[in-house]
């Protein structure tokens, strides 16, 4: 699929309650988040701390990984591996078949999102029900997340006053947050009960321990994962962090940065099933790995870099494009500048390559990167990639934006720009000429039609300071 | 599926080293008053302190139950909470389930410890303390000794060797369930409880 981010930001930007909606919420998590990180020194100390703690796991990615499920093994967690999204989406149905299980509760989890693992069990009679109360209300709409935080920012009370109307029976309209709040505790209490299987996601895996670390603030996350008899996790393999000790910074930096919380509600760290003797809890707990294209990012020493990501969200609260265009108009699971840098690394620059290109390179993400991934730079190193040919191996879809025009532009402008002799005789016939050329003319129609076409001067700078008695050197 | 393991490791092990950085120094913060701070920060959470003589908790629960109304309690044996309608959790959860979803106002719980810098109170479930007593009911109600309020996280991990005893199900809670989905504005009790109460024993 052909990402379109031109005539979806169009349409976007020409939707002022959607405008609205976002630019409320963005100044809000600014400022909240701003609050958090007052003092620039312990900041600057903090995020050089999680960013060589991301790192410093990285480098040991692999050693990591097997540390993790030999501890996690140990400890009763079984432990699965999946290349791809339709391997883990098999291995989710397998597990959840072979207890015969016909609904599930999730918990929120991007992992999941990117696997469009609700579809896939649909498709094979399962009911997934989402239990945050972002998901639970854009899972009623039948939409995607807006945001990776905060999924239905999107959506004003008025509108989800409405969906409860719709969808839940003998709910009245109200616009009353804490009777909408009310009425989707009482429908998923009863959905948490009935549940056969939880599934969530993981913000970190503790090599360690073999422990999974989850930070939500409703709750839906701690029941998902307790009430069921059976949990599955799904999460990435880039979630891993050496030691416990690496929790503690990296949990400083997570919900600050994220939402101007010193910290969750609540930080669930599940280290095994129940226990002989334990009273609650599932009977069995699964991970499931997913790489889907993380090693082959990994694989380059600069593309690495974007797996430190924590999934903070800190990126697109502060990106002037998403704030103006929303999270739907990127058309990915994964929004924003984060979303601009790792989507076209997952999917291929074919699929995605307009998305390096939807920013300003404002630096404004990098600024606030709790890990301090460089968004502008990776930003940067994919367009070239789209439009060359790579050798790297971490760039999929390298060079699918080559264009023999804007091969030969660019050698002529090199040309012109090597040679004085050139760049006079350009320079001088674009000052007779220049002005003659209509905005409309072939290649530059492009450029045009978002700018006005300049006006060439009659002189040329050279010609006006030689006029001023300046000699060239 | 362990080709994937096989092949997934192998790509990894594949590509270039890149250096491992050194860990730069952070020290977390420090407070002079850990029990000032620790009731600001869950205060400001919609938390509820109460801070009281170790020898008169039983009272002063009995109070704040009364004060709310408060029907049914769930309570550990062993705390010998005095009260007129108290269930122990004593079976599995799978046949006390109906009750624990809907039929029970309160529990209390222990904490292992608490973290003053986010007013975070810590929870090691058991089997007399099962996970879903401080998530079911709507109203949760923790006892935590005074002398067990670290400054911070990092330092009550080491304090307490997390690492080394990590139980089945290990929390952190800082204030009740909440959510902000709708519009960004607080609502209290979205799934878990509506109340955190901490009773700090001195």
């Amino acid at each position: 699929m052909k990402s379109d981010f031109s005539s979806r930001a169009h349409d976007a930007l020409n939707n002022p309650q959607l405008r609205r909606n976002f630019r409320r919420a963005m100044d809000g998590l600014m400022s909240k988040r701003a609050v958090q990180f007052a003092d620039q020194d312990d900041w600057a100390a903090l995020r050089a701390r999680g960013a060589a703690i991301k790192a410093r796991a990285l480098a040991r990615l692999p050693d990591l990984l097997e540390e993790f499920e030999r501890k996690a093994t140990a400890n009763g967690i079984v432990v699965h591996w999946a290349e791809t999204t339709a391997d883990a989406n098999s291995i989710v149905l397998d597990i959840l078949t072979a207890h015969g299980a016909k609904r599930v509760i999730k918990g929120k989890s991007m992992v999941s999102e990117e696997m469009h693992l609700n579809a896939h069990l649909e498709a094979h009679g399962i009911t997934a029900v989402e239990s945050d109360l972002g998901e639970y209300i854009i899972q009623l709409a039948g939409e995607a997340p807006s945001h990776i935080v905060m999924p239905c920012i999107h959506k004003n009370k008025g509108e989800i006053a409405q969906l409860f109307t719709d969808n839940i029976a003998g709910q009245p309209y109200t616009e009353d947050v804490d009777a909408l709040t009310a009425a989707a505790r009482k429908v998923l209490r009863r959905e948490f009960a009935n549940a056969d299987a939880g599934l969530s996601g993981a913000n970190f895996l503790v090599a360690e321990t073999g422990s999974l670390v989850l930070i939500e603030n409703e709750g839906n996350g701690r029941l998902s994962t307790t009430l069921p008899p059976l949990h599955i996790a799904v999460t990435g393999i880039e979630k891993l962090v050496e030691k416990l000790d690496d929790v503690a910074p990296l949990l400083a930096l997570l919900p600050r940065s994220a939402t101007g919380q010193p910290i969750t509600t609540y930080v669930n760290m599940i280290t095994s099933p129940r226990k002989e003797g334990e009273k609650d809890g599932p009977r069995q707990v699964h991970l499931v790995l997913l790489d889907n294209g993380r090693s082959r990012v990994y694989a380059d020493l600069q593309l690495r870099d974007t797996l430190r990501c924590i999934r903070c969200g800190a990126c697109m609260n502060h990106c002037p494009v998403y704030a103006r265009v929303g999270g739907h108009t990127y058309g990915s699971v994964y929004p924003g500048p984060i979303g601009k840098i790792l989507t076209p690394q997952l999917a291929g620059l074919d699929c995605a390559g307009d998305l390096p290109h939807a920013s300003t390179l404002c630096n404004a993400c990098v600024e606030v990167c709790p890990v301090q991934i460089p968004i502008a730079d990776i930003l940067v190193r994919l367009r070239t990639e789209a439009a060359q040919p790579s050798h790297a191996p971490g760039v999929k879809g390298a060079g699918s934006n080559t264009s023999m025009v804007e091969n030969a532009v660019w050698k002529g402008w090199q040309a012109m720009n090597s040679s004085p002799a050139a760049y006079a005789a350009a320079t001088r016939s674009l000052a007779v000429i220049g002005n003659l050329i209509p905005a409309a003319a072939p290649l530059l129609k492009q450029w045009t039609s978002v700018r006005s076409k300049p006006k060439f001067a009659g002189r040329t700078l050279h010609q006006l300071a030689r006029d001023k008695g300046y000699e060239n050197e | 599926m362990s080709n994937a393991r096989a092949a997934i490791l192998a790509r990894l092990r594949a590509a270039p080293k890149g250096t491992v950085p050194d860990l730069p120094y952070w020290m977390p913060p420090v407070f002079a008053d850990r029990l000032d701070r620790f009731r600001i920060m869950l205060e400001a959470v919609h938390g509820e302190v109460h801070v009281i003589a170790a020898d008169q908790w039983r009272q002063h629960l009995r109070l704040i139950l009364s004060s709310k109304n408060v029907g049914r309690v769930m309570a550990p044996p062993d705390l010998a909470v005095d009260w007129p309608d108290i269930v122990a959790y004593d079976r599995p959860v799978e046949e006390l389930k109906d009750q624990l979803v809907d039929g029970i106002d309160a529990a209390i719980t222990n904490a292992c410890g608490a973290i003053a810098e986010t007013g975070t109170v810590v929870l090691r479930p058991d089997a007399d303390q099962p996970r879903l007593m401080s998530l079911l009911p709507p109203i949760h109600m923790v006892l935590l000794k005074l002398s067990d309020i670290a400054d911070n996280m990092a330092g009550l991990m080491a304090a307490q060797d997390w690492a080394g005893t990590m139980p089945t199900n290990l929390l952190l809670i800082s204030g009740p369930s909440k959510t902000a989905d709708i519009e960004q504005t607080l609502a209290y009790g979205v799934h878990g409880p509506k109340e955190l109460i901490v009773l700090v024993l001195q």
